[in-house]
């Protein structure tokens, strides 16, 4: 057909369909133990080292489920907008792989935790509500290893520290009709997870791994067309690259009067493709049914309205309210949004200071820069909101210039200390007193008897040299402001 | 001393006395159990290290003026598919042949922690599987009673054990009928109780939602101060229940006058006429006793051997796909490929009657079967408790015959597996329902054979369960021999 690449169709081919696109997202969740059993679920630990019989599988051990496990997952269901299921149920996934030391992983089937949710992206300035069919709770398997080890041509090692680590399970109505949609969503899901610490969402360490199921079919038309599940998506860019590939191939497929085949493909990162894997790898049949090591979980009111009373502002809340109540630039509040501690960081700095665009500046150009240049979270920033919050109060009074708090801050940063004592040290306040002043501005005007003459002809405009030459005898310690009143008072 | 003939009381009263030491009594239990051991195959391997550890902590107790638990110095037998720390556990398959746990059940726990000695674990149906014993990857147990006749399964070597009097009491694990059919086929007492009443933990699953760990004895007694030290909420096991524990063993006294005493219709209609006669015999003995005798229905109970089957081998195909040869023991040597390792271990491990469970099992939970078979199976068996629940508001137990007929000759029924589970429909119902159940007593066939009564009791009401057990076995005479006779 139209395309010279192999079986891929042109973008003016590709516009005459709709993608169809649902995303399943698995995450795990941030507890410091594993879902079942009590183990630890850092990363890193000596292979099988962080292990106990429930984990590993042993004949007659039993699963007993983690409160916190469950509580992180709650906390992620009423942030993705979804109704909470009074009592679900875990139930048993059965396959084989070496990896799965039971046999069958823990996941929960037709009574998921929760259902029926939303998020909503911005899509070409308008908003779109993506749903949110279910969130469910599993545990993770262990890792095989292929390679890296002296006999790795007729052995694979097998690593169960990661078997038990909690996970929640999100799963999206095909709701996304674009991999910049998809892309848009993943962004927005990443930012609410770890805005409300239920996961760190780390793509390298796998805390956040995606797979899509895509379809293609001609605009308007009423069935959507056969979806194929694309896996291995563990990059935002892998994603969209995936995604676009995907649509590409599948309307090149359609195109040429072929059928789309109902597969499990797995994107390549190497290529860029996606491939089919071989039918008799994906075939099968999880053979579900109720767990009956555990009793079903019931969820209180209580419970849930202590859950949903500890919730923070979600991150599109708290856009809204950055841009209605601080006056701030749409691009501000996405960078002060980003994360829970820099829009805390931010909020409290603005309340200090009294002025929250000024906050945004500081926060946003110099306080991240010099975070940045030290490879520091704003958590752990050396220079409290607090502080900072004090320093921008001074310049408000006119107590210190904004050159001055420049010099300042980097100070602060290294030595953790406030403004006051920095200034008082370095007796750097700021000269506001008039008499001291006025001695160093008739200096300047005798000294200037050619910018003088310039400014009385009407060329007002030296008056900011005059000015500098006042801040230069003073080591920028003057209040320009109080020097500027002086001139015009002496040159009328 | 006469290990035959202790009983938990005895053992007590003789350490009291300084008769014997923990010690003593464990070193002759061990030589009593291993001389006696090849006229049964009840034991795969015994314990002498962990046994005679467990002695001195009972002895050191004593020595200091301690409280040394209520089965001090108690030799004790544990079904092999019961977890021990340091001890093979074998399940009585060749997948498990070396496997040599890590850790304790929390009955083993607690069973050591109240001064049992458990001197070696007891030979079983392959991982549970069975109604005969003949389904031991290690040879079939014989039954001390005859030894040309099977002791029951799948808790055989536990039934026999106790009976050839090698150890006091032992535990066995019911999950159809497993504890309480080798009972009555050995003439000794066995109890499954509540369904979470005893923690699972550490026993080998074969179907989770129905499996039981449970207590033989030569008394009603024994067994009621057995299971009130294992029994109690485990928080290892999300299904045991915080109940607390009533003082069973003192339950038992009062007499049963004035219980009333249900009957099912449907468990006396197609009984061989011997089981039956000792049956009546029994439920003379309550009449005369004081109970209030009914006949009762339990409509659902032809449904029962289906919907068992159905719910114990779909969950037994989940539970034993982790025997797959890539840990434990049992690996096949010789494969190319992952699949074939599968296939290949679990093709060589196995024996018939698990590969039958896991294939109909596989087949019920299979897409398009799961809701005509195991949802169906579930919802019968909401009937079958519904059954019960509405016979305990007419009741306060339930009695009738644990099996069909006495214990079997070696090898006359292993070729009809149908028949093998047809027979388990008195035992099926009770574990279905998660009810306590037990075997006592109850005479013998003209041939010598024991026939145990099957009691059954509300949730959690073991209390009244002991009370008629205890009434069965003072009133119906003659009493068990037991196994202070001599071997045949
Ligand atoms: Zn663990």
């Amino acid at each position: 057909m139209s395309s010279i690449f192999a079986g891929l169709a042109q973008p003016d081919v590709i516009a005459r369909y709709e993608p169809v696109i649902g995303l399943e997202v698995h995450v795990q969740l941030a507890t410091a133990t594993k879902i079942f059993c009590s183990c630890p679920t850092s990363f890193g630990a000596p292979p099988n080292t962080n292990v106990c019989p429930v984990c590993l599988g042993l004949p007659g051990a039993l699963p007993v489920l983690s409160r916190h496990s469950v509580e992180l997952a709650v906390k992620a269901a009423l942030a993705l907008n979804c109704a909470i299921r009074p009592k679900s149920r875990f139930a048993r996934k059965n396959y084989f792989y070496p990896d799965l030391p039971k046999g069958y992983q823990i996941s929960q089937y037709d009574e998921p935790l929760a259902e029926h949710g939303w998020v909503e992206i911005a899509v070409e300035g308008a908003v779109k509500r993506i749903g949110i069919t279910r969130v469910h709770m599993e545990d993770d398997a262990g890792k095989s290893i292929h390679d890296g080890f002296r006999d790795s041509d007729r052995y694979s090692y097998v690593d169960l520290n990661r078997c038990g680590t909690p996970l929640i399970e999100i799963v999206t109505e095909p709701d996304i009709r674009s991999s910049e949609e998809a892309y848009a969503f993943l962004t927005e899901l990443k930012q609410v997870l770890q805005f409300i610490d239920v996961s760190t969402c780390d793509m390298e360490k796998g805390h956040l791994r995606c797979d899509a199921n895509v379809s293609v079919r001609r605009w308007n038309a009423e069935r959507f067309g056969t979806k194929a599940e694309v896996k291995n998506l563990n990059s935002f860019r892998f994603l969209k690259q995936a995604l676009d590939y995907e649509i590409a191939r599948q309307v090149a497929v359609v195109e040429g009067g072929g059928a789309v085949e109902q597969e499990t493909r797995l994107f390549n990162p190497d290529t860029g493709e996606t491939a089919g894997m071989r039918s008799k790898e994906h075939a099968h049949d999880y053979r579900y049914f109720p767990e009956p090591d555990l009793v079903p979980l019931r969820i209180s009111e209580r419970w849930l309205g202590e859950i949903r009373a500890a919730l923070p502002e979600l991150p599109a809340r708290k856009r809204e309210r950055f841009l209605r109540d601080y006056g701030l630039r749409e691009y501000d509040v996405q960078v002060l949004t980003a994360t829970h501690a820099v829009a805390e960081y931010f909020e409290k700095v603005a309340a200090v200071s009294g002025d929250p665009r000024a906050s945004a500046n500081w926060v946003i150009g110099d306080l991240m820069g010099l975070l940045k240049a030290a490879g520091k979270e704003i958590a752990d920033s050396p220079v409290s909101a607090e502080n900072l919050g004090e320093l921008l109060a001074l310049i408000a009074r006119g107590e210190i210039s904004g050159k001055l708090a420049k010099e300042i801050l980097p100070k602060m940063f290294a030595s953790g200390e406030p403004a006051a004592g920095i200034i008082e040290r370095e007796g750097l306040r700021q000269i506001s007193d008039s008499g001291a002043l006025e001695k160093i501005v008739d200096q300047v005007l005798a000294a200037s008897p050619k910018q003088v003459e310039q400014f009385r002809s009407g060329k007002t405009a030296v008056l900011g040299y005059l000015v500098g030459q006042v801040m230069k005898a003073t080591r920028g310690q003057a209040n320009p402001a109080a020097v500027n009143e002086l001139f015009k008072q002496k040159l009328s | 001393m006469n290990i035959p003939s202790l009983t938990i009381g005895r053992v007590r009263e003789g350490l009291g006395k300084k008769e014997f030491s923990a010690r003593e009594l464990a070193e002759e239990a061990l030589r009593h159990a291993a001389e006696e051991n090849p006229k049964t195959n009840a034991y795969l391997h015994f314990s002498p290290e962990r046994a005679l550890a467990a002695a001195a902590r009972v002895d050191e107790k004593l020595a200091r003026g301690e409280d040394p638990g209520p089965l001090a110095g108690v030799p004790v037998a544990v079904k092999d598919v019961i977890v021990t720390r340091g001890v093979k556990t074998t399940c009585g398959s060749r997948l498990l042949a070396e496997y040599v746990p890590p850790y304790d059940a929390t009955a083993v726990i607690r069973l050591e922690q109240a001064g049992g000695i458990i001197i070696g674990k007891t030979n079983c149906d392959e991982f549970a599987m069975g109604s005969s014993n003949e389904n031991s990857a290690f040879g079939p147990v014989r039954n001390p009673v005859d030894p040309e006749r099977v002791p029951g399964g799948s808790s055989g070597g536990s039934a026999a054990a106790v009976a050839q009097g090698t150890a006091v009491v032992a535990l066995g694990s019911d999950t159809g009928g497993s504890v309480r059919q080798p009972a009555s086929f050995c003439g000794v007492v066995g109890v499954t109780p509540t369904y979470g009443r005893v923690s699972r933990y550490g026993l080998v699953a074969f179907a989770s939602s129905l499996d039981h760990i449970g207590p033989f004895s030569r008394t009603v007694r024994d067994s009621a101060v057995l299971l009130r030290a294992i029994a109690g909420r485990d928080p290892l096991d999300s299904t045991s229940a915080a109940a607390p524990v009533p003082d069973y063993a003192g339950l038992m006294d009062g007499g049963v006058k004035g219980l009333r005493v249900g009957v099912p219709r449907e468990y006396l209609k197609d009984l061989a006429s011997e089981t039956a006669g000792l049956i009546e015999r029994g439920i003379e003995a309550l009449r005369g006793q004081g109970c209030e005798i009914k006949e009762i229905s339990l409509p659902s109970t032809d449904y029962s051997v289906a919907c068992y089957y159905i719910i114990a081998t779909a969950e037994a195909s989940s539970n034993l796909a982790r025997y797959d040869g890539v840990r434990y023991t049992g690996r096949s040597a010789n494969s190319e490929t992952l699949s074939e390792m599968y296939r290949n271990s679990r093709g060589e491990g196995f024996g018939l009657e698990c590969k039958r469970r896991i294939m109909l099992g596989t087949y019920v939970l299979s897409h398009g079967y799961y809701d005509a078979y195991y949802l169906k199976a579930q919802k019968v068996r909401a009937l079958i408790a519904r059954d019960f629940a509405a016979a305990f508001e007419q009741v306060d137990a339930i009695v009738g015959p644990v099996s069909p007929f006495p214990a079997f000759k070696l090898g006359e029924k292993i070729d009809d597996p149908l028949e093998m589970y047809l027979s388990d429909i008195y035992t099926l119902t009770g574990s279905l329902a998660g009810i306590p159940c037990m075997s006592v007593p109850c005479g013998r066939t003209a041939q010598g054979l024991p026939v145990g009564m099957q009691i059954m009791t509300n949730h959690f009401d073991e209390g009244r369960m002991f009370r008629l057990a205890a009434a069965v076995e003072g009133g119906v005479p003659p009493v068990t021999p037991g196994a202070a006779q001599p071997l045949p």
